[in-house]
């Protein structure tokens, strides 16, 4: 009867994230398979030949690579001296540089590339660079973007490196070049890898930075999706396209994956002490390249703070109190979709209550696959049966926003299930985008908590919830804050999913500096750059206090 | 009989971790499970708690099947080979655990708590958190942790293996009495002889997930049940009684019986009736060991009572020493003792 029961709940608890997953991630991309290689219920690759053989995808296709490649091997080269200083060396102001360092992985895609624009565009800063729209700035935003990752990732694990064996190599000859090079770089290397992958991931599935930023001559795959479909509705060619995207993405996950689970097994062997030490001479070369780095870092967002506070009529705060109005223009264009039809303020705060919606969904949906991958169950069946589940909610671990939201896009919109003008539709997008970062911020958590201590608790008379509770829970407890300030954050930023789907008369915050960035004139781009502000402040806030929770030995996961 | 395993058997993949292992426990006993380290050991300990699926086989207490019940019902207490501490529970709370999951009230808790302390000699230090606590030290709060709720069996992983070694020789004593002065059934898994000497009522040597014998110390170091678990207890060379003159034989020594030998066996005596040349020295803190080539015998160790070392290549006269020496199990008697 207790046996029973306890299978039960496990049963219940396996049975709403795998209906969620189903019906919100694997019925969506089942679908956009389904279009695009099936016509009439038969296999039909014509549409994939022709969609692939087209010069525009061969383009499409390419650029997206070299974005992607030429973004992480910068990302990385500039990353390791960032590391280094940050994590293995000690200076006064280095908690400062750190959190600076991480404050562009957080902003919203679309506020990344408003920032860059505001320096390249006629009249920004780096006019004279003549950039705009091109690759240089698209790479550039991407470097902005992911250089937190590649410093956080490798220094954690730099930070808990023995300094023994490469003192070891010094006193054995090797020159301190030879002794990184033969020794340090070797055993950083998991985490490298590991970066690398997850940049290459976010470089490759960029879509509100490249699409504020590319302008019209430059697109990937992810902004080719949106303009197929949006713009051209050839449904059928944006379907081949996100079936290519889907392999992307896999192809660098399952690279993630295993170089994650070789840093994990590499990492077991580190002390757990600190050993940074004070910065010495021989250290210039790292100190002026992320010295370089952080100014770089801190010129688009300076440049989005005094372009907020630039008016026509001089420096104030006009573009903030033109928030509350639905922008200029509307009498110009008149038409559909050139005009708001809610003020900004009315924007932001759909955006919080979507954000609201959207965690406790993704909470809810990925607190329940935690506790279900984390377990270890001692029958072989089980374990069996955990494999599947393990390997079939690891899947959405990182999709792409814009194929969420074509699939809802295409299979939400009709009979069995019809939620096209339901206000659920785009918290539950943002709850799919957010579910995979709650995933990865507690389930390395979970599966630090030594089995033995379970085990000590259920042979004191504990029984499964009261193990949870007593043992799981307390360790849990900080990073489920972490994880609901990631999820809402994630879910304020969004906007893959959301730009498919968000109504016109709920638009949010990101939706709508999209729309007021490609309209023209001075008071909508002063209009944008305020409300990116605003955007910018909210994820900052929200993150900030996440992270005043994050627990120390998550740190090496993002 | 209290605990009664039969035939357990616990797979790992294509490996049979724990082969078909039948072992008793009544109550008030002290078993220790001896083995090298993979041979099982704890897998079996791990089986009879109900954290390893079995594979065949059961597990009964006072002739109820254990089968169907979960961990926390059984009623069993679990030492760990590191202690295992909650972390985030000062002393007081992690030996008071158990006790509030029986939902014992909380003045009872705070005496049984006191009690336990006091018995693993932390008494007063309660309120400590258990980051501050020794190795040693940790580990005498997991024991009081696990002895807490009464158990009515006491399953006990290598729980002196991380500490060094004069700290585990004092913690065996103290263990020594605490078992016994609680009264309490256990099962004690370890690869140490001397703790197995130390602490057992009967002890049951493993190897390779099977059960080779089963016996009171004594019986188990005089009289092996046959060569490989001779070997596991750290005899040698093994010579059958036939290859000894009557002298030489320890009394009630008879062809055709065979002697385990250690290295302890052999002692250089003026008087003995062995013969051997000395091939080389190395001290111990009892005394010199020496290498030496024993005369129809062949090479082996015998102890020198002197600190003076015998010179290389020195004529050496020995006996055997009759309380080190085992005389392996005659075919009949092979199963003496077990069960």
């Amino acid at each position: 009867m207790d046996r029973h029961g306890r299978r039960l709940g496990i049963a219940l608890a396996a049975a709403l994230p795998a209906a969620f997953l189903a019906i919100f991630f694997a019925w969506p991309v089942g679908s956009i398979l389904a279009r695009g290689l099936l016509v009439d219920g038969a296999v039909d690759l014509s549409g994939v030949t022709e969609t692939l053989g087209s010069s525009r995808t061969r383009r499409v296709v390419g650029q997206t690579l070299a974005q992607s490649v030429a973004g992480t091997t910068l990302a990385v080269l500039l990353g390791l001296p960032g590391a280094y200083l940050l994590y293995r060396c000690n200076f006064p102001g280095r908690g400062a540089v750190r959190a600076l360092v991480t404050v562009p992985f957080v902003l919203p895609t679309v506020v990344v590339g408003v920032a860059f624009r505001s320096l390249l565009v006629d009249g920004g800063p780096l006019a004279f660079l003549d950039a705009d729209g091109t690759f240089g700035a698209v790479v550039a935003a991407l470097v902005f973007f992911n250089y937190a990752v590649v410093v956080r990732t490798v220094g954690a694990m730099w930070a808990h490196l023995d300094p023994r064996s490469e003192q070891a190599a010094r006193a054995l000859g090797a020159s301190p070049a030879r002794a990184f090079w033969e020794v340090t770089l070797p055993a950083l290397a998991p985490a490298i890898a590991s970066a690398a992958s997850l940049v290459f991931l976010f470089c490759a599935t960029a879509f509100g930075t490249v699409l504020v930023l590319g302008g019209p001559a430059y697109g990937t795959v992810e902004t080719e999706i949106w303009v197929q479909t949006t713009q051209f509705l050839d449904l059928r060619t944006a379907a081949v396209l996100s079936t290519v995207q889907l392999v992307v993405v896999t192809a660098s996950l399952a690279l993630s994956g295993w170089s994650r689970r070789r840093r994990e097994t590499a990492l077991r062997v580190q002390p757990d002490t600190e050993t940074a030490r004070p910065v010495r001479r021989a250290d210039l070369p790292a100190v002026l390249v992320t010295a370089a780095v952080v100014v770089g870092l801190l010129t688009p967002l300076t440049s989005l703070l005094v372009g907020s506070l630039r008016t026509p009529t001089g420096f104030g705060l006009g573009n903030f109190a033109n928030l509350s109005t639905t922008g200029s223009g509307d009498s110009a264009g008149g038409g559909l979709g050139s005009g708001l039809e809610v003020s900004v303020w009315q924007a932001a705060l759909n955006s919080l209550r979507i954000a609201v919606d959207a965690t406790w969904i993704a909470m809810l949906v990925g607190v329940l696959i935690c506790l279900l991958v984390s377990r270890r169950p001692r029958r072989p069946a089980a374990r069996r049966a955990l494999g599947v589940f393990d390997a079939a909610f690891m899947l959405p671990l990182g999709v792409s926003a814009v194929t969420v939201g074509f699939g809802f896009l295409i299979t939400l919109d009709r009979p069995p299930l019809d939620l096209r003008s339901s206000v659920v539709l785009v918290p539950i997008a943002q709850a799919v985008v957010a579910v995979p970062l709650v995933v990865r911020t507690l389930l390395p958590v979970l599966r630090s908590i030594d089995e033995r201590l379970r085990e000590a608790a259920a042979v004191l008379g504990a029984g499964p919830v009261r193990v949870f509770a007593t043992v799981d829970l307390p360790v849990l407890g900080r990073s489920l804050g972490l994880a609901v300030g990631f999820a809402f954050a994630v879910s304020l930023g969004e906007f893959g999913a959301t730009s498919f789907l968000a109504r016109p008369d709920r638009p949010t915050l990101p939706v709508v500096i999209f729309r007021l960035i490609g309209r023209p004139g001075a008071d909508n781009l002063g209009m944008a750059l305020a409300a990116s502000v605003v955007l910018a402040t909210m994820t900052t806030i929200v993150i900030g206090l996440a992270e005043r929770l994050r627990v120390q030995s998550a740190a090496a996961e993002l | 009989m209290s605990l009664d395993v039969r035939e357990l058997t616990v797979t790992f993949g294509s490996t049979r971790a724990v082969d078909d292992v039948s072992v008793s426990i009544r109550s008030g006993e002290v078993v220790v499970l001896l083995g090298p380290s993979g041979c099982g050991k704890s897998t079996l300990l791990r089986a009879i708690a109900g954290l390893e699926h079995m594979d065949g086989g059961t597990v009964s207490w006072a002739g109820a099947d254990l089968g169907g019940v979960p961990v926390h019902r059984r009623g069993f207490g679990l030492l760990f080979q590191d202690g295992q501490l909650f972390p985030h529970r000062d002393v007081a709370g992690n030996v008071e655990f158990g006790l509030r999951m029986a939902g014992a009230p909380r003045a009872d808790r705070r005496a049984r708590v006191d009690e336990l302390l006091e018995l693993v000699g932390l008494g007063g230090r309660g309120a400590r958190p258990v980051a501050s606590l020794s190795g040693g030290e940790q580990q005498r709060v997991a024991l009081a942790r696990s002895l807490a709720p009464r158990p009515r069996l006491l399953l006990l992983d290598e729980p002196l293996s991380a500490l060094d070694r004069g700290l585990r020789d004092r913690l065996v004593v103290d263990l020594h009495d605490i078992l016994a002065s609680t009264g309490t059934t256990a099962l004690y898994v370890t690869h140490d002889q001397d703790e197995a000497f130390a602490l057992a009522d009967r002890v049951a040597v493993m190897d390779a997930g099977r059960l080779l014998q089963t016996a009171s110390p004594q019986q188990l170091w005089r009289r092996p049940r046959d060569e490989q678990v001779a070997r596991l207890l750290g005899y040698r060379w093994f010579v059958a009684a036939d290859a000894l003159s009557a002298a030489a034989r320890p009394s009630g020594v008879q062809p055709p019986d065979v002697l385990g030998l250690g290295a302890g066996s052999l002692v250089a005596d003026p008087d003995g009736p062995l013969r051997g040349r000395v091939t080389g020295h190395r001290l111990t803190r009892s005394g010199t060991n020496v290498s030496v080539i024993v005369d129809g015998l062949g090479c082996m160790q015998a102890r020198a009572g002197s600190l003076q070392p015998l010179p290389v290549g020195a004529a050496v006269r020995l006996r055997l020493e009759p309380d080190e020496v085992a005389v392996l199990g005659h075919p009949g008697d092979a199963h003496a003792g077990t069960g």
